[in-house]
């Protein structure tokens, strides 16, 4: 809790503590702890003076700014048509065979969670994942089991 | 290949000396920019195709101080990819095109909003964005650049909830007017444009509108990138001149059994085969922001509107009944029929419904559902019911 705190300080310190800002931090506090909890979202809300509830009504807009606890790793494999077409389905499934987990659930150790996403602008490549921040396009069953078994071990 | 144009001019190579065509453009009247804008007939590449040199003069003749150039590089029409590989490639084309606007207009300040799927780039663009600020630093041009990124939502792509997204609230679209031109980020007179737009305005100012205009046809000036995906074995980018045939199109990039193009994305129209000979892709035909999607005959039309459907609904913002309300029941009334709870004539009644959010919808997002939606039922119905 203290540790959260100490970076929406150090957050608000960086990009200021004006309404513009709120973006940013919330992105800052997602990519350092995979979601917003209400610790994070009240003290934010303290910091830039603004209501909670405001805060909450912004974060819960935006897909990627999860309010539930995630995983380390943040998986997102892209649903929208091209990627459906070539075999998005399979993809979901090898992967949910490898984490022991259905889509939308968190591995126990919060390690990974395997989530769908609208399209990720890789319809030439797909399927295509994110895991955080990286893309992996041109999936198909024997990549992706190459792909999360290096995340496994890591 | 012969009835296609191929063009080379979104990644030509850079100019030798670094933002040389910025600097060039320095010694330019605000007038003598938004001037060979307006000549070169540049349209909006976003999809939208509002005239680039308009926009740019609408802006300067406002007397605010204060001023934005914004750059939307939240790329998000399904079939869309053409912006991700721009700024991979040559993201100082992108920033130069910014810096010139910011010199037509008046302003001093520009923000790049960058979807958050695109989050990965954002050490590189940084990288050259520190470039950039060097030379536009020494040609005294003070237009400074700041990077903004999405989280994962469409309708931010739409200009009035991108700015929204930038100030730190939901990504909700404005009431119109005020245009952005008079009243944008922050409430001040701002210029948006899309990412490939800026590289056009920076190739114009490099070649000359009368070069430019040599591209393409009246009603569309240019080249354009096409993100080309789907049932073909040339999936990719590709920059093609404006104003051809969709035959032409299907002949070169389909795999030889194409039975429907969607064009311009799940906003867009899908076209069937009988109709690829007198489809012009182009402003005086079927816009696009560069979405080409191709479906052969093993496609499912039914799953294909029904994939977009299923964006549509979880993509809309909901601030406005006729979309939020609307996307869940021509979902849902889809599914219905197929399933034969409903009869075939009730897509007659989802046709009307979309017709509604076309003219009742806040903004372009529930606006187009009635794109894809009408051209597929109405060419496809055999597949919606059986």
């Amino acid at each position: 809790m203290t540790e959260t705190i100490a970076l929406i300080k150090s957050l608000a310190d960086r990009y200021g503590r004006t309404r513009d800002a709120l973006m940013p931090i919330l992105q800052g506090v997602v990519e350092e702890e995979r979601y917003l909890s209400d610790v994070a979202m009240t003290e934010i809300a303290r910091e830039l003076d603004i209501a909670a509830a405001e805060v909450y009504g912004t974060a819960t807009f935006y897909s990627f700014l999860d309010t539930v606890p995630r995983g380390k790793y943040v998986i997102r494999v892209c649903k929208t048509i091209t990627c459906d077409m070539h075999g998005k389905k399979r993809v979901i499934e090898k992967i949910e065979d490898l984490l022991k987990i259905k889509l939308g659930e968190t591995t126990q150790d919060k390690k990974f969670t395997l989530l769908t996403t609208n399209c990720l602008g890789w319809c030439h490549k797909g399927p295509v994942m994110l895991i955080n921040n990286t893309p992996y396009p041109d999936l198909n069953e024997d990549k992706v089991t190459e792909i999360i078994m290096e995340y496994i071990r890591k | 290949m012969e009835n296609l144009k191929r063009v080379d001019l979104i990644f030509g190579a850079y100019t030798n000396e670094k933002y040389k065509v910025l600097e060039s453009s320095m010694s330019k009247s605000s007038e003598e920019i938004i001037n060979e804008m307006i000549a070169s007939g540049l349209k909006g590449r976003g999809g939208a195709g509002f005239l680039t040199g308009m926009k740019w003069k609408f802006t300067a003749a406002e007397k605010d101080p204060v001023k934005y150039v914004v750059c939307n590089a939240d790329e998000g029409e399904p079939g869309t990819f053409k912006d991700r590989e721009i700024l991979t490639v040559v993201p100082r084309k992108v920033f130069s095109g910014m810096a010139i606007c910011g010199k037509a207009i008046g302003a001093k300040k520009g923000y790049m909003y960058l979807r958050g799927e695109y989050r990965y780039m954002l050490p590189d663009l940084m990288k050259e964005l520190e470039i950039y600020h060097e030379h536009a630093r020494r040609f005294g041009h003070d237009f400074t650049i700041e990077i903004r990124m999405g989280s994962g939502a469409y309708i931010c792509g739409e200009e009035s909830a991108l700015f929204e997204s930038i100030e730190g609230k939901r990504g909700e679209p404005r009431n119109k007017p005020p245009y952005p031109t008079v009243a944008g980020l922050f409430s001040k007179p701002t210029v948006i444009n899309n990412v490939e737009t800026f590289v056009n305005a920076v190739m114009i100012m490099k070649y000359g509108a009368n070069e430019f205009k040599k591209l393409g046809t009246s009603d569309s000036r240019g080249s354009k990138m096409f993100s080309v995906s789907g049932d073909t074995p040339k999936a990719g980018i590709h920059e093609l001149e404006l104003g051809m045939s969709l035959a032409d199109f299907v002949n070169e990039f389909g795999d030889g059994d194409t039975k429907a193009v969607q064009v311009g994305g799940a906003s867009g129209f899908c076209v069937p085969r009988k109709r690829f000979n007198d489809t012009i892709i182009g402003f005086e035909g079927v816009p696009t922001g560069g979405s080409m999607m191709l479906f052969n005959s093993s496609r499912s039309m039914y799953n294909v509107l029904h994939n977009y459907l299923d964006f549509f609904e979880e993509e809309s913002c909901g601030q406005c009944t006729p979309c939020r309300i609307g996307c869940q029941q021509l979902l849902k009334g889809i599914v219905a029929v197929k399933k034969g709870e409903k009869p075939s004539s009730y897509l007659d009644q989802l046709l009307k419904l979309s017709d509604t959010m076309k003219i009742t919808a806040k903004c372009g997002l529930g606006q187009s559902v009635a794109n894809s939606f009408a051209s597929i039922v109405e060419n496809f119905k055999e597949e919606m019911i059986y």
